[in-house]
């Protein structure tokens, strides 16, 4: 596991601040997660040796919570909220234009690497359905005009980074 | 030693019935001891509580008392305290004893709380029964005839799962069948101490499984397969070979180690199909290894002795038995005999008796092996207590038979009885055994049985009765699981005849051999083979208590003295 200084510095603080250091096995793999954007086995036995456990006690949790990765993801995470307000108002649609943009499927890699589109639950903003999410950036009111806005935006970005 | 705390004693009310239980034992204990079943699955006497198969739900109250006085109210209809019933159930096996506990365990509501649960748990269990080995055994099978509808409410399409998933080399899931108790993960990690077992994914995804790359292959794994209630670990020894119902239960010991861990081997029309642990908690609780459970092989093995042989030919018994006799004449003086730690008591006070008879030196093969902690022991021999019991041999043997070696090269010993002894393994060489003779009892072919000019087949430990003593000094008996093979005799009837052969008169059946056995073993003094228990019973070890036993620590058992180092 090559994690950076910082990260390792957050682990090691978040550590102690539990009674037993198997409770800090989620704070663990969100900080991992979060920098490297997916828990691969490598880092499952990472975390269960820094915390004295077994590989398998780690694997559990892993798999339990949907929100863990155990592949990479592209560069961007589109997430389409797809509960009951947004379904209403066009969410299915706008998901399919963002496939179609990045000429991916649900739950994969866009060729170009640069996104992965999935639905998600209630991003609870539903008085301006559809909403989506890319990152941590919340967008409102999400129809296919504005859906084909953002992937230009996502593209524009990826061109200019080359 | 410090005896134990007395528990504390409470008394709780089971349907009606009073009863006074040790302070926290668990309802379902508790209840068991009332001749109440409260159903369960995931619960297990030796492994811990985790309350996921909601199967004991029970009703659970308190008398009652007012709040502000703390006086008991009463119940005016009966003159009773009145008990405040909690309206909602709670688990059985979470539930501790305390004083006033009041417990309803065939109300309707618990009836339809059981029935609930069985319904959710068989929604996504397959129709397996006919083909499953568990049926017949199987904790899932019984409940439903109880609580199970008869019919299915479920119209959905039931989960897929795997059918064959190898966990490790001896155990086999069946994903469908599993209802995620979490017992066998909880046998890994407490008890094996191989904490490979997990559940992955969840709801009606969840999967039992190992970590990748790692597999559920410690010497315990089959225990797995005894604890899971439903048929989704299975032997892959047993799989598919016998439906449970037709097979024998028989009471047999453990011969690997001196633990002696207790075990029923279940067998039919003379044919053994598979060793289980039986629950003993001063020895084993309900675990024993997996490699105690293949030993039954032994049995029907290819290299079973099957024929009586007199210098390599083919002979009857009494001939065989008169050629030992004149072999023992010709080298009056000169017989060695080398008993084994694998023989039952029984066998060794015979051979005692032979030894006495013949004025010869006694032997005993040492076996020692790393101790797992669990319930193998460094004493690979079954019974080396017994033949200090019984006299056979005054001190612990050596590692190897070099005093015996000695003696043939000096000349000193011309015969030798080995029983069930391979001498070449034991650290004779060739030349040595060049120069006696050698009379062999046992029941495998070896190097030894090859050499031999008498050679007198008998049998194993699933083919007669007898006792053990392990290393607590616990006298334990097993029984005959099956018939003897053809063609070979009980140790006692060839050690009896072999006696007979020097002139002697020594029983050879099991009630009068321990008459005799009480009266001249002074810590056998009370015992008969048909009064001793099932859980077996402790002999008096102070005359022992100063000998250095290659014993480390194990389950139930704790060294007395430094155990010696170990030198296999």
């Amino acid at each position: 596991m090559n994690l950076t200084p910082a990260t390792l510095s957050r682990i090691d603080e978040v550590i102690p601040h539990y009674p037993t250091k198997r409770s800090a096995t989620l704070p663990l793999l969100h900080l991992i997660q979060e920098e490297v954007g997916y828990i691969s086995n490598e880092a499952i036995e990472w975390v269960a040796a820094k915390l004295e456990l077994q590989p398998i006690n780690v694997y559990e949790v892993v798999t339990f919570y949907p929100m863990f990765r155990q592949k990479p993801i592209g560069r961007r995470h589109i997430k389409v909220c797809r509960t009951l307000s947004c379904a209403l108002l066009g969410g299915y649609k706008t998901c399919a234009s963002f496939e179609k943009e990045f000429n991916t499927h649900l739950g994969e890699v866009s060729p170009d690497g640069e996104v992965t589109v999935e639905f998600v639950e209630c991003l609870a903003s539903c008085g301006t359905a559809p909403v989506v999410m890319i990152d941590d950036e919340l967008h409102e009111k999400v129809d296919a005009a504005k859906a084909k806005q953002l992937s230009d935006q996502i593209k524009a970005e990826a061109k200019a980074r080359k | 030693m410090i005896a134990p705390a007395k528990p504390e004693l409470v008394t709780v009310n089971i349907d009606g019935k009073e009863i006074a239980v040790p302070k926290g034992m668990n309802v379902i204990e508790a209840a068991r001891q009332v001749g109440v079943d409260v159903p369960h699955y995931c619960y297990h006497p030796k492994l811990t509580i985790v309350g996921n198969c909601r199967m004991c739900l029970i009703e659970m109250g308190m008398p009652a008392v007012d709040p502000a006085t703390k006086a008991p109210v009463m119940d005016p209809a009966t003159g009773k305290q009145k008990i405040n019933w909690i309206p909602r159930p709670q688990i059985g096996c979470a539930t501790n004893a305390s004083a006033g506990l009041h417990i309803r365990t065939q109300t309707p509501q618990v009836k339809d709380c059981r029935e609930g649960v069985m319904e959710f748990l068989l929604i996504n269990h397959p129709l397996d029964c006919p083909i499953c080995d568990q049926a017949g055994e199987c904790k899932l099978q019984e409940q439903s005839t109880g609580y199970g509808r008869g019919y299915s409410r479920f119209i959905e399409q039931k989960n897929v799962k795997p059918k064959r998933t190898l966990l490790g080399p001896r155990v086999m899931l069946d994903d469908e069948r599993c209802i995620l108790c979490s017992r066998c993960i909880r046998f890994a990690k407490e008890i094996a101490k191989d904490d490979v077992l997990g559940f992955i994914d969840r709801g009606s995804y969840s999967t039992l499984t190992c970590y990748p790359g790692k597999k559920l292959e410690n010497n315990y794994s089959l225990n797995t397969v005894d604890i899971c209630p439903v048929g989704a670990l299975t032997s892959t020894d047993f799989r598919f070979k016998m439906r449970v119902w037709f097979l024998k239960q028989t009471n047999s010991i453990d011969p690997e180690s001196s633990v002696g861990a207790n075990t029923v081997a279940w067998s039919r029309e003379g044919v053994i199909y598979r060793l289980t642990p039986r629950r003993n908690d001063e020895v084993n609780d309900t675990w024993m290894a997996d490699s105690g459970r293949v030993l039954y092989k032994a049995v029907t093995a290819a290299d079973r002795l099957t024929a009586v042989k007199v210098n390599g030919a083919d002979s009857a018994l009494d001939i065989a038995v008169h050629a030992a006799g004149e072999l023992f004449k010709s080298a009056a003086g000169a017989v060695a005999i080398v008993g084994s730690g694998r023989s039952s008591v029984e066998e060794q006070f015979l051979t005692k008796k032979l030894a006495t008879a013949l004025s010869a030196s006694t032997h005993l093969v040492s076996r020692v092996g790393p101790g797992d902690k669990i319930l193998v022991s460094a004493d690979r021999n079954p019974n080396v207590r017994g033949a200090l019991v019984t006299g056979l041999i005054p001190a612990l043997p050596a590692a190897q038979l070099t005093a015996l070696g000695a003696a043939i090269d000096a000349g000193k010993v011309k015969t030798i009885i080995s029983v069930g002894e391979d001498l070449f393994a034991a650290g004779l060489n060739a030349t040595q055994l060049a120069k006696v003779a050698v009379v062999y009892l046992g029941t495998q072919a070896n190097a030894t049985s090859e050499a031999a000019k008498v050679v007198l087949p008998t049998l194993t430990v699933f083919e007669k009765s007898g006792t053990f003593v392990n290393q607590q000094f616990r006298l334990q008996k097993f029984l005959k699981v099956v018939p003897g093979a053809s063609g070979a005799t009980d140790d006692l009837v060839v050690l009896a005849k072999l006696v007979a052969a020097t002139g002697g008169t020594v029983p050879s059946d099991l009630n009068p051999l321990w008459k005799v056995l009480a009266a001249e073993v002074p810590a056998l003094g009370p015992v008969t083979f048909a009064n001793l228990p099932e859980t077996g019973l402790l002999l008096d070890a102070t005359p022992w208590a100063a000998l250095p036993f290659v014993e480390g620590e194990t389950l139930h058992f704790k060294p007395a003295a430094q155990p010696a180092a170990v030198t296999a």
